[in-house]
């Protein structure tokens, strides 16, 4: 026997494993070696945050009120200019000389109701499409996969605006048709992972003791599909904060005076030429958001993917 | 092999079916078309006149099935504001559309093909890195505030390039760019995987050890394989592509059938609305119909399923 490694004998291997780092330590230590995840989520925090703390900001005068108009007033500049700047709006004013930088921290409560909102009902419906098909498979899995092709066969963007003209635009409708039709990459990541937890052993020996099948779906089968579905929810939460904005921009969304990112930009659109600053700020806020929320995502996924192996 | 081909073709047509059938419902269930026809001095006379002339007082799905019969004949109706068939209005600004969504997909693959490519060949690299930071960045820039952006600086600060119009090619550059990148990150990084995956298969090593050159592996062996699967990717991002141009094109004034679905909506003008879905769905359900047949052709097993 020349075999030195020192772990193949069993008292060592036993003083390893005592000496390893418990699991909550690694899961530690791979959140702090991921900066993707890091840079994601305090760029998300400090959003949110602001987002949350809006109307505290208002009250203690460090912003202004975002629907208060003064006219003569008009299109300030930002700080970086010294040409009509005023020091009361250090963001600038818009057309009819709302305070800018107040409209932009209440934006972000917008963006962040309406792809939370909209997270939570695609989830939902995805979740229950998926994790039926999934689990049951036959009959139903077929008629769930026609249902998420034809879904996936709607041009969203187009048919979300004619909904938007069919009911009217608002913000509850904005989130009730994004919510309605972003539930399509849950349901597919959802409807496969399930399909690989049915035929795990202790979801079997579940079924074999005899459990009921809604205590096997909420209790074995899914904490498998937890981590996954938190990474797709990420990425829909992205697409539908980028949708509404879109909408807005075009007037299919949320209506004036809420202060919108979409809406400010289709606002400044008619004075892009001289006053670029006023589709930069709103623009540059929602790259800002969504690109917190990819990396936070992404992040994610690496550190549950590394769980699991 | 048959079998299943018919399978597929009945599930796809059954979908657009279903999909105009959903888009019919919900604009007619919720506004009256009588009052958009009629405009704002008709009056209630008018207005029942129209309703009877145009059979709104029928039942939705009877309106819906007459409607379909004769889409299936080609006659998409008559467009309630410009009075004008659809099926001309459409066809005579499906080019700007389709020249506008095929340059976009191009550039996408002109970028993302090399430099996945390039990033695979040497795996967290400075190149590789730098790939994937254009992917990160690129993922979350809003596609119409880029446009937005590209036009405040080519289009009026440097005056490289027109900002609205497409009278010459000169018009499709922005355009093409603002919509082709968004499909970049997503391409580039399946082939860079890809590239991953073939570069370390044992048909390489073989090609290796044969003492071909590394351009000739490459490209013959390596790229040739690592390839399918973007081209497939493409041609659904190709479908994608048609749905976002509805704010390219209204952003850039380019009037393809995009900027046509705008106006239309603006106007509550239902017959184009339907029948620039139907459309949109139809490539969607053709692109990955010819896909799921090709593959299944490449690999009998799946038909088997």
């Amino acid at each position: 026997m020349t075999d030195a490694s020192p772990s193949s004998q069993p008292s060592l291997r036993i003083a390893e494993e005592i000496l390893e780092p418990s699991p909550m330590a690694k899961l530690r230590r791979r959140i702090f070696k991921n900066y993707s995840f890091l840079i994601g989520a305090f760029i998300l925090v400090l959003i949110v945050s602001i987002a949350l703390l809006a109307p505290v900001l208002e009250a203690s005068g460090w912003i202004q009120d975002p629907y208060a108009q003064d006219l003569s007033k008009r299109l300030n500049n930002p700080f970086w200019h010294e040409k009509k700047f005023d020091a009361d709006h250090i963001l600038g004013t818009d057309k009819v000389g709302r305070d800018y930088l107040s409209r932009l921290v209440y934006g972000a409560q917008i963006s962040l109701l309406i792809g939370f909102s909209t997270m939570i009902i695609s989830g939902f419906i995805g979740t229950v499409l998926g994790v039926s098909a999934g689990y049951f498979g036959g009959r139903i899995d077929m008629v769930v996969n026609f249902i998420i092709n034809t879904r996936l066969a709607m041009p969203v963007f187009l048919v979300a605006m004619a909904a938007v003209v069919a009911f009217g635009a608002s913000l509850l409708v904005v989130i009730m048709v994004l919510g309605l039709f972003l539930w399509d990459r849950f349901a597919v990541v959802m409807r496969s992972i399930t399909m690989q937890a049915r035929d795990l052993d202790y979801v079997k020996a579940a079924r074999a003791l005899g459990c009921s099948t809604p205590y096997i779906i909420v209790r074995e089968i899914f904490p498998n599909v937890l981590s996954s579905l938190t990474v797709v929810a990420t990425v829909e939460m992205a697409n539908a904060i980028l949708l509404e904005a879109a909408l807005s921009f075009l007037g299919f969304g949320v209506q004036a005076p809420t202060p919108s990112w979409g809406l400010m930009l289709n606002e400044g659109r008619e004075y892009m030429f001289f006053s670029a600053w006023l589709l930069a700020l709103p623009g540059g806020c929602l790259f800002l958001l969504v690109l917190a929320i990819n990396l936070f995502g992404d992040g994610l996924r690496d550190v549950a993917l590394e769980r699991e192996r | 092999m048959l079998v299943y081909a018919l399978k597929r073709t009945f599930v796809a047509f059954l979908i657009l079916i279903v999909v105009s059938g959903l888009t019919f419902s919900l604009s007619h269930l919720s506004t009256d078309p009588a009052l958009t026809i009629g405009g704002e001095n008709a009056s209630d006379e008018d207005i029942e006149a129209i309703r009877i002339l145009y059979g709104f007082d029928r039942p939705v799905y009877e309106q819906y099935f007459s409607w379909l019969g004769r889409a299936l004949q080609g006659d998409f109706g008559e467009s309630y504001h410009y009075k004008a068939p659809v099926v001309e209005m459409i066809s005579g600004r499906i080019g700007t559309t389709m020249t506008l969504g095929v340059a976009a997909i191009l550039f996408a693959l002109i970028v993302s093909i090399p430099l996945g490519t390039v990033a695979a060949m040497r795996p967290n690299s400075l190149i590789d890195r730098f790939a994937l930071l254009i992917a990160v960045l690129g993922q979350a820039l809003p596609t119409f505030w880029f446009a937005l952006m590209m036009i405040i600086v080519f289009g009026v600060w440097w005056r490289w390039l027109p900002i609205s119009g497409n009278t010459t090619w000169a018009h499709f550059v922005m355009p093409t760019i603002a919509l082709g990148y968004y499909a970049t990150p997503a391409l580039m990084r399946l082939t860079r995987a890809g590239m991953i995956e073939v570069l370390a298969s044992d048909y390489i090593r073989t090609a290796r050890a044969k003492g071909l050159s590394p351009t000739s592996i490459l490209f013959k062996h390596a790229l040739r394989n690592a390839i399918i699967p973007v081209v497939a990717l493409a041609a659904v991002w190709f479908g994608f592509m048609l749905g976002g141009s509805i704010v390219i094109e209204t952003i850039f004034n380019l009037k393809g059938i995009g900027w046509l679905s705008y106006d239309a909506l603006l106007r509550s003008d239902l017959p184009v609305v339907q029948a620039i879905v139907l459309i949109f769905a139809s490539f969607y359900v053709v692109l990955t119909l010819s896909a799921d047949l090709l593959n299944a052709y490449l690999d009998p097993r799946i038909s088997v399923r």
